[in-house]
């Protein structure tokens, strides 16, 4: 009795996944020209992107020299990593520092300075667009907060300062623990109106016109709630594009610091994940170790966007 | 009068503002954004200053004798090049060119139904595009180069564009953006009998210009600087920006050509970028295609 009854269950489980499968079957097959849009690009994605990370996340299991092949130790590295590297909390802990500033900051920057030169009207918006988006056309142009913060008495802010009579000596700014991280976090935000401050001028423009009309006739009163009930809402796509953006850029901050101060950084006060991560792989080639750190860095970038995603969710409410 | 003027024109399209605060927001506006401008303003000045002013500290933010030698000087060094410049010029041309259409228009292409449609293995990967993003590029160099070398593509144009196709930035912000656009555009034009390519190409693309052409500004100003050093050898294969390093690479003597070369190299972005900007006022400023 109960084997038949079993079997019965068994055979209905089976005939479920089969219908199942079978519907999904029947779903791909009606989307094929939908398939066939998507193919070109995947093919590309997948050879390029997925497949190496897939690789660099299986190399984080093995000793890896980039000579003699990889040997599998497990999570070792990652073990190693959270126990007995000191310099990697570090890197954590400074990570964590310009992201939770400089992540949301110069995120909501981008959308004020978006949402105001929106504002404006057509020709003088172009211009306006142009000037913000000036730092990030010219490349390089954060070298210039190297004169700026430069430490000796020539050094533009210690010469203001001192002829101010604030201070008596110059202060070391990239040189010093003290100093070296509020200098680079203000250096980061100004540098932070980029690719979300674009896709937020983009998405600005589709609101159509006939909504804000809607809204003045619901009793909407000032460019506040304007903002909160119909803008905000109306770009809610670009506004979770931008806060990838925010978050992969705060995260994964490395190279725009090493130009500044240096590497590493004195005493390691600027040290990040991604200094820790380009040190082990293309200073000590242990890219073993080096792909552990990348998929930390990947969980928590991951991380972080789920919880973002969810704030997000409440904008316009 | 004027000013008055200036306000009026949008006032009839959006209401509830005050004129103070639109002055309050000008001004600041005015303000932040020549700060924002420095650093530009500063390149060129730097280009036009001669050999005497270039290295003075603090560097000074005007030009006591302005000069076009640092120009003359870096024509001058590129004519020396063994490969003649031009080649690397149209390297560079080329590989913006290609790259940015085929990624525009395959990520768009791609884009579309992962935007509009739930389809089997739809959501999964809109997912995979925005984790990849997250992924570090240190470590993937190594796998990467493998791959290119299975392909046999090491050493050949190709090594450079077709990753530039696929590109995963592109199609998250193309996706982004058509999220936004109405089913019923799309209902009204399947009942007329049209075919999704058709579809894709005359409703679709016209609706998210803005879109494309913010993703053509990201797209060229990427490409345009990429000195692809890691899977190109041959010296006629290599991009402007890496000859321009090498030609002005040689320190101290060369940093007046230095400074000329960053302002040439930043011409081709900012012209894409004014005429990007000014075509996505236009077409917004003609439809309202939101329901």
């Amino acid at each position: 009795m109960t084997t038949t009854n079993q079997t019965a269950k068994q055979s209905t489980a089976w005939k479920n996944i089969r219908k199942y499968w079978a519907y999904k079957w029947k779903e791909a097959k009606k989307a094929r020209t939908y398939y066939a849009f998507v193919l070109p690009y995947a093919l590309i994605f997948v050879t390029f992107t997925v497949i190496p990370v897939i690789f660099s996340v299986a190399l984080s299991f093995t000793t890896f020299n980039m000579i003699q092949s990889p040997k599998f130790i497990f999570i070792d590295n990652y073990y190693q990593l959270f126990m007995m590297d000191d310099l990697f909390l570090t890197a954590v802990k400074n990570t964590f520092l310009i992201s939770a500033i400089t992540g949301p900051a110069g995120y909501l920057m981008c959308l004020m300075f978006a949402w105001l030169i929106n504002e404006m009207p057509p020709k003088f918006r172009a211009v306006l667009t142009l000037m913000f988006y000036a730092p990030s056309i010219s490349g390089q142009a954060y070298t210039m907060f190297g004169f700026i913060f430069s430490g000796d008495e020539y050094g533009v802010l210690n010469s203001l300062l001192m002829d101010w009579g604030v201070l008596t000596s110059p202060v070391q700014w990239f040189k010093s623990e003290a100093t070296i991280m509020p200098c680079l976090i203000v250096v980061i935000l100004w540098l932070s109106i980029g690719t979300s401050f674009l896709s937020f001028i983009g998405g600005l423009q589709g609101i159509g016109r006939d909504q804000y009309e809607a809204g003045a006739i619901d009793g909407i009163k000032n460019r506040w709630q304007e903002l909160w009930y119909i803008t905000l809402p109306n770009m809610k796509n670009q506004l979770m594009f931008g806060a990838v953006m925010s978050i992969t850029g705060s995260f994964g901050m490395g190279a725009m610091i090493t130009a500044l101060v240096g590497f590493p950084s004195p005493n390691y006060a600027a040290h990040t994940i991604v200094h820790h991560l380009e040190d082990y792989g293309n200073i000590r080639f242990e890219m073993g170790y080096a792909s552990a750190i990348a998929t930390i860095l990947f969980i928590i970038m991951v991380g972080a966007n789920k919880i973002v995603q969810k704030l997000l969710r409440k904008v316009g409410a | 009068m004027a000013k008055f003027h200036f306000f009026r024109q949008r006032v009839g399209q959006r209401v509830s503002r005050s004129a103070s605060g639109d002055v309050g927001i000008t001004v600041f506006l005015i303000v932040c954004g020549i700060i924002m401008v420095i650093p530009l303003y500063f390149a060129v000045l730097q280009s036009l200053k001669p050999f005497d002013e270039l290295f003075v500290f603090p560097p000074r933010f005007y030009v006591i004798n302005p000069t076009i030698g640092n120009y003359t000087d870096l024509f001058r060094l590129m004519a020396e090049s063994w490969v003649p410049f031009s080649r690397y010029i149209f390297n560079t041309v080329f590989i913006t060119t290609v790259g940015t259409v085929g990624h525009i228009f395959l990520s768009s292409l791609a884009a579309y139904p992962l935007a509009k449609y739930k389809f089997p293995g739809s959501v999964g990967f809109s997912k995979l595009i925005v984790f990849s993003l997250m992924f570090n590029g240190t470590v993937t160099a190594i796998p990467g180069y493998l791959v290119m070398a299975k392909l046999g593509w090491i050493d050949t144009y190709l090594s450079v564009i077709v990753p530039a196709f696929g590109s995963t930035l592109g199609l998250y912000l193309m996706q982004s953006f058509m999220n936004d656009l109405p089913d019923p555009l799309f209902d009204a034009a399947r009942i007329d009998g049209a075919k999704e390519g058709t579809i894709f190409w005359k409703i679709v693309m016209p609706n998210v210009k803005a879109a494309w052409l913010t993703l053509m500004i990201l797209s060229v100003q990427s490409l345009w600087n990429t000195n692809n050093g890691t899977y190109i050898y041959s010296e006629q294969l290599k991009t402007m920006p890496y000859a321009i390093g090498q030609v002005t690479a040689a320190g101290v003597a060369r940093q007046g050509a230095a400074s000329a070369a960053a302002v040439i190299m930043m011409i081709v972005p900012i012209a894409i970028f004014v005429i990007s900007q000014s075509n996505v006022v236009e077409t917004m400023a003609k439809s309202g295609i939101k329901e």
